[in-house]
């Protein structure tokens, strides 16, 4: 037996003990990565088996009818599902201009020193646990809001039609706006802070040559930083949207929980997960068990199909750009 | 040493006087003075970190961008000191057009790419932009590779094409000045040798100035040459005579490749 055997054998072992690491390494990521599949696919399943009685019972008209009445049993999701879309589609009008502009101001103009110290700010409000902005909501920001801004408001708009509408009611404070205007102050910090991350992703060569042609900072941050980063906005922007959809503790502070669709913003209303967050606690066993469960599988579905249209409109970003 | 030159032929456009230029407390650029002579190529040559870009940049104010930059001195454009914080810059940009290192194109269609530098300053018609776009890509000499292609991405052409778009874009707004920061630094040799072709073709109607690394290339292409050593500006004159018989002993052993 000579030595240089002795060293190929050595070598096998090594070879197979390497292999062995590899694929017990492999395995156990793999695992890992499944059980996030599973419980996604469990949770998915659990709800549409408990929703089951009630989609049985009313049909698919549970998603449009507009009733939610527990002691006669007779139960339709419309109402939470407007007050969830309703307060969404406010806190973004709110929260995108807004961490558009906090995110420009942090990358283009903002002094150096002052940089730090406002980032961090964004950072920790959006730390800051929901609870504590129901808490102010419902609190401190609901009476000055009722007092100062709504009947303002209403004068403002007077009798424009349409807008009126929107406006009209006593300003008692907690409502749909307000459910909106606190979930904007919960979205901006994700949302800016995101749009200035990828706002940070802009080569500063590519800037120079836009500001080399004479563009002021606002020609460059729309025609260069914009479209450059379009995808990681549009993605933002979706983060923030689905933090707005699923926000459960914040909503029920302020929305006022009344289950009806009225016209105006001013009046109370519910979201699907404030409904879930106010009678899960004392729902009877049968429909009403069942009816929150389908609920919850309709924001599941609701925040699905948010994500799938911003991948779309990501893809679509991406193929228009031509790279 | 003699620190300034002023050139010898011709029109100065741009006259530097005893400018300095701080990143911070770091003196990047002390006691600069030169002229720029107008519908000539001046290059800059140095080692890396003497300053050439850094002197480049000063003429577009584009250290503006940069908190904690600043320069102090003059340098006269048209009889008004571009320095003044009462010059408006973008006015400036626009006549003092700058191509970088690395193809920047704008995120747009290659016809974007210059049309919309031009609509900043000018109401054109359609026909005249479209007009004013070809004219452009003609004198960058990339016409013919993209008239076909115009509505397409700008990142979709090769790096020595993005390059020449870029150049096309700059004097499509019609500056006075161009200024090229190693433009072909980034690009293979005959890509170079496009873009050498087209400096010497533009030069008629532009005043340039370029920064390379490449000491050929200065000789090639420029009429002036300045030589920068640790921000200063230690020679500075005809490009023949300060390659042939250098003045200064740093000058010498930089282009005899003793340093640097």
């Amino acid at each position: 037996m000579s030595e240089a055997t002795h060293t190929v054998d050595l070598h096998a072992a090594q070879v197979r003990k390497f292999k062995l690491q590899d694929m017990f390494f492999h395995q156990v990521t793999m695992v890992f990565a499944f059980i996030v599949l599973a419980a996604l696919v469990g949770i998915l399943i659990s709800l549409a088996i408990e929703a089951m009685p009630v989609f049985r019972e009313f049909g698919p008209a549970f998603l449009w009818t507009n009733v939610w009445n527990v002691p006669e049993d007779q139960y339709g999701a419309l109402s939470a599902i407007y007050g969830t879309v309703v307060t969404s589609i406010i806190a973004l009008v709110i929260a995108v201009p807004v961490s558009f502009g906090i995110a420009l101001f942090l990358t283009e103009t903002c002094p150096a020193w002052l940089r730090r110290p406002l980032g961090t700010a964004i950072e920790l409000l959006a730390g800051v646990p929901s609870i504590i902005y129901g808490i102010w909501g419902l609190f401190v920001f609901a009476p000055l809001f009722a007092e100062h801004v709504q009947p303002y408001l209403q004068e403002l708009v007077g009798d424009t039609p349409i807008i009126s509408g929107w406006f009209a009611g006593p300003p008692i404070g907690v409502g749909i706006l307000t459910a909106g205007i606190v979930l904007s102050l919960m979205v901006i910090p994700f949302v800016a802070s995101v749009m200035r991350d990828v706002f940070e992703t802009v080569p500063p060569q590519l800037k120079e040559s836009a500001y080399g042609v004479g563009c002021t900072t606002w020609e460059v941050v729309t025609n260069i930083v914009l479209p450059y980063t379009r995808v990681g906005v549009i993605g933002g922007i979706m983060l923030g949207l689905g933090r707005a959809l699923g926000e459960t503790m914040a909503v029920t502070f302020v929305i006022g929980n009344a289950n009806r669709i009225v016209g105006s913003l001013f009046a109370p209303g519910t979201s699907i997960a404030s409904t879930l967050a106010n009678e899960f606690g004392e729902a009877d066993p049968g429909l009403h068990i069942s009816s929150l469960f389908a609920l919850g599988l309709v924001l599941f579905i609701i925040t699905f199909i948010v994500l799938a249209i911003s991948q779309w409109l990501i893809k679509r970003g991406i193929a228009k750009q031509g790279i | 040493m003699s620190t300034s030159q002023t050139t010898a032929d011709g029109e100065s456009i741009l006259s530097i006087r005893d400018l300095n230029f701080y990143y911070g407390a770091f003196r990047g650029l002390t006691n600069v003075s030169m002229d720029i002579a107008k519908s000539r190529v001046t290059a800059f040559i140095g080692p890396s970190g003497c300053g050439k870009s850094t002197l480049l940049r000063t003429f577009n104010r584009m250290y503006d961008l940069y908190p904690g930059q600043r320069a102090e001195g003059q340098i006269n454009f048209h009889g008004k000191n571009l320095l003044d914080k009462k010059q408006d810059v973008n006015l400036v940009r626009a006549k003092i057009g700058m191509v970088f290192q690395k193809p920047t194109p704008f995120p747009m269609t290659i016809y974007e790419n210059i049309a919309f530098g031009v609509r900043l300053y000018e109401k054109l018609a359609k026909s005249e932009m479209d007009d004013r776009v070809e004219w452009a890509l003609r004198k960058a000499a990339i016409w013919e590779e993209t008239k076909n292609k115009l509505q397409q991405s700008g990142l979709s052409l090769s790096g020595g094409q993005q390059q020449r778009l870029c150049i096309a874009r700059t004097i499509a707004v019609k500056p006075e000045i161009v200024l090229l920061d190693e433009p072909t630094s980034a690009l293979d040799p005959i890509s170079t040798a496009k873009i050498e072709e087209l400096i010497n073709e533009l030069k008629n109607e532009y005043t340039i100035a370029i920064v390379t690394h490449n000491m050929q290339q200065a000789a090639r292409i420029s009429d002036f040459t300045a030589f920068m050593y640790l921000g200063e500006l230690i020679e500075f004159g005809n490009t023949d005579k300060l390659f042939v018989k250098p003045t200064q002993k740093q000058t010498e052993d930089y282009i005899t490749g003793r340093f640097g």
